[in-house]
């Protein structure tokens, strides 16, 4: 994997903080109208989930998008090399459909510090009258199950996906979101990609800039939501990055060193 | 005939003080008239708990705090300062 399409610890910093990790336009327009026609006639095969990715799709132009140098580096820094396919979904807000989805994570409660991305890949140019999806940044590591949390409508620092087309944006399997009303004539897509690692996930990224004085102040982002609990995020961070630096001892702020200062040698008598 | 619907709003506080920042909300209306969705709004309605009652909002639940489970100290999920409060208001009925 060529070091240039692997991610960066700031990168992998951000995703531990944020729970997601957004890619403008990186898909070229060709391939972005290609799957648009695929998605559109409903031509995208259903791979068998648990077989490896590398499997999936060998002729399809969403195969091609997820074949791509730059998303392979996404993937290897994420969830390393052979990954499985877990399963795709095409996600459609019909032309004026006016409600939106209720908040929910996908799944159930996943209590492993391991964990799945899910890519949601936006083929086309997506204002906010037409959605996207609402994701709730910093969200990921909230033990809840599916749409346990449907009773909350807004939060302070919900991001609504509006980009363009070739927009992909990759996710912690735990993050909060939900589909937004579509105003506009058109139906809306997304689509949708789960994958499991095979590998223990640590230290897949380019991790050159391991040491850059920047990843403390990532990892204690406040996205505000969450108010009084921000510290409590924090620590969850921080134990997110140990799994994956495989560092028991990083800390960020003094947070958990404190906490594990439990000193047992004793003063020897006079 | 009037009759009176019940309008619930649900303020999620920064911390169990009422007067602390709103940082998530919810509106739920009987009356009808006013329609709600997820991601509807960036700014909350109000700024604190106090706010709303200062409009006439009345608090009908309260949050209780509860301590940590042993071993689950770092756990997080749902919001936990949740405020539900309710107006009543008149509606052209039947």
């Amino acid at each position: 994997m060529a070091p240039e399409h692997l991610l960066t610890s700031k990168q992998m910093a951000q995703f531990a903080a944020d729970g997601l990790l957004r890619f403008d336009e990186l898909i070229p327009a060709e391939l972005n109208q290609a799957v648009y026609a695929e998605i559109g006639k409903n031509s995208v095969p259903r791979p068998t989930a648990g077989r490896p990715l590398s499997e999936a799709w060998p002729d399809s132009a969403v195969g091609r998008v997820f074949r791509l140098p730059q998303v392979q580096g996404i993937i290897h820094s994420l969830v390393g090399p052979d990954p499985l396919y877990d399963h795709h979904a095409v996600h459609t807000v019909g032309p004026h459909h006016e409600q939106g989805q209720i908040w929910h994570a996908d799944a159930i409660i996943d209590t492993r510090m391991h964990f799945d991305i899910q890519f949601m890949y936006f083929c086309h140019d997506t204002p906010r009258e037409m959605g996207g999806t609402m994701l709730l940044p910093g969200s990921h590591y909230r033990r809840i199950s599916e749409t346990d949390i449907g009773r909350y409508q807004n939060f302070l620092g919900q991001a609504a996906t509006t980009c363009k087309g070739g927009t992909l944006i990759v996710v912690h399997h735990g993050i909060w979101h939900c589909a937004q009303p579509n105003h506009t004539d058109q139906m809306r897509y997304m689509f949708k990609l789960r994958l499991n690692p095979t590998v223990r996930q640590l230290r897949l990224w380019n991790t050159e800039d391991l040491e850059d004085p920047a990843i403390p102040g990532i990892l204690s982002a406040n996205h505000r939501w969450y108010g009084n609990e921000v510290r409590l995020e924090i620590v969850n961070r921080i134990k997110f990055w140990r799994f994956l630096m495989g560092d028991e001892k990083y800390d960020v702020h003094y947070w958990l060193s404190r906490l594990e200062n439990m000193p047992e040698n004793r003063l020897r008598a006079a | 005939m009037p009759q009176l619907r019940q309008k619930l709003l649900a303020l999620y506080a920064h911390s169990p003080d009422l007067n602390s920042a709103v940082v998530s909300w919810s509106q739920y209306d009987g009356t009808g008239k006013t329609p709600v969705t997820t991601g509807d709004n960036d700014t909350p309605p109000y700024p604190s708990v106090v706010a709303a009652m200062k409009e006439g909002w009345r608090v009908i639940q309260f949050p209780q705090q509860f301590p940590a489970y042993p071993g689950m100290e770092y756990n997080t999920s749902y919001l936990r300062y949740e405020y539900i409060l309710e107006k009543m208001e008149e509606i052209d009925g039947p």
